[in-house]
């Protein structure tokens, strides 16, 4: 398949930079595939799975918020958090799940905090699923 | 003869000895935890260009959209983030951010959101409000704190609480200097010698312009916020590895001094027992 170059960088680093032949993002409103020669496009990401297929291999990651930009065939993925699937912590996120669920199930607990309960919950889900779905 | 007994010389070498001890343990901390913080912000600078220019490139190639981030308004009420360090011995750096904060913003209606212990401390004590004193431990704050805030001060800014959101923080420039800067983070300001020629229709956005701009613009300023910070820790590793490294070689001047004086007198009184022992006999 034709290739295209993409770059995914991170607060925390470059975490890809070289041809890839198809990229599966969640974006705000739905995946998206982007393959070579893609018209200049950008959206902002959702939470969930990635998926770089790159010399014929398929790697998943998880993947949330941030952007994707596509100008002159160059793809730059900008996510605020991603990490392969072989390197999440799954039992951080199983910890995160629980503490998050248990907020959730507290009848005094406070607006935000319901808030940011749900959203650990959300990112925690995704890890965990994207672990097990290697 | 000298005046200063030998036993209070030596009192003064032993004390200044054990303080150049310290210093120079902390210069050797600082010098390690530099270069996590150097990795740091090396690591996260592609993302912050990446962001920006991305950021910048969709402001100006968009003729006909408007964001409530766009539009400048008459400036009333300012919010100031500053990051300063938890600790001082750290040479200028403490004192530098924070009078070039407190320079900009004397005699604004502002209100201050202080990061770092030194700088809760400072607005504190002249008595200006902070928006939150949550974040105290500037080496705590993680990216997803940053968010956080960021969230929080981009809803505030669109619900009218402030007309101009900046952050004063010290830039990494190299090992041996670090200069304070402040940056407007809201409201963005089309930059003037934007590209031309790349009309709106070159990029296809989804779902519209507006909406990947309003959903980007939260991430923008925790990434913006979230640079400030790295630059800011490794500076103030650096500032406080240079400070240490001064003390230490100030105290070595003054061993070597002491030890001068030390020996002299020593000389003078061995000098002036021989003298009394000639004289007796």
């Amino acid at each position: 398949m034709t290739e295209f170059p993409l770059k995914i960088v991170t607060p925390d680093g470059l975490r890809f930079d070289g041809p890839a032949e198809e990229l599966i993002v969640r974006s705000s409103t739905g995946d998206v595939a982007i393959l070579a020669r893609h018209v200049n496009y950008v959206t902002s990401l959702g939470m969930g799975q990635a998926v770089i297929v790159s010399k014929g291999q398929r790697r998943t990651a998880a993947c949330i918020g941030g952007m994707l930009s596509v100008v002159d065939g160059h793809a730059t993925l900008l996510p605020s958090t991603f990490e392969w699937s072989d390197q999440i912590d799954v039992e951080r996120a199983d910890a995160s799940y629980r503490r998050a669920d248990a907020v959730l199930h507290d009848k005094n607990a406070s607006e935000t905090d319901l808030k940011l309960a749900e959203a650990r919950l959300r990112r925690a889900l995704i890890r965990k699923s994207v672990a097990s779905s290697k | 003869m000298a005046g200063v007994s030998t036993k209070e010389i030596k009192n003064r070498i032993r004390s200044m000895e054990s303080t150049r001890q310290i210093t120079k343990a902390m210069e050797m901390v600082a010098a390690s935890k530099l270069r996590r913080a150097q990795a740091q912000v090396l690591n996260s600078r592609p993302y912050f260009e990446t962001l920006y220019g991305a950021i910048n490139d969709i402001v100006d190639s968009n003729r006909d959209f408007s964001s409530p981030y766009l539009v400048s308004r008459p400036v009333k009420k300012v919010l100031y983030i500053v990051i300063a360090g938890d600790r001082g011995l750290a040479g200028g750096y403490n004192s530098n951010v924070l009078k070039l904060a407190y320079g900009e913003l004397e005699g604004k209606d502002a209100l201050v959101l202080p990061i770092g212990k030194k700088a809760v401390e400072f607005f504190r004590s002249r008595r200006i409000p902070a928006l939150t004193e949550n974040y105290a431990e500037a080496a705590d704050i993680a990216i997803g704190d940053c968010f956080t805030i960021s969230k929080q001060i981009s809803k505030a800014f669109l619900a009218g609480e402030f007309d101009e959101i900046r952050v004063a923080y010290t830039n990494f420039v190299s090992v041996l200097s670090q200069t304070p800067a402040s940056l407007r983070l809201l409201p963005l300001i089309r930059t003037k010698t934007g590209r031309e020629g790349r009309l709106q229709s070159d990029i296809q956005y989804e779902p519209s312009s507006e909406e990947v701009f309003d959903a980007i613009i939260p991430e923008y300023l925790g990434g913006i916020l979230y640079g400030a910070l790295c630059e800011s820790r490794a500076s103030e590793q650096a500032a406080r590895r240079s400070a240490m490294d001064s003390a230490t070689q100030n105290a070595d001047d003054m061993i070597a001094d002491l030890s001068l004086k030390f020996n002299r007198a020593r000389q003078a009184a061995i000098t002036q027992e021989i003298t009394e022992i000639v004289a007796g006999s």
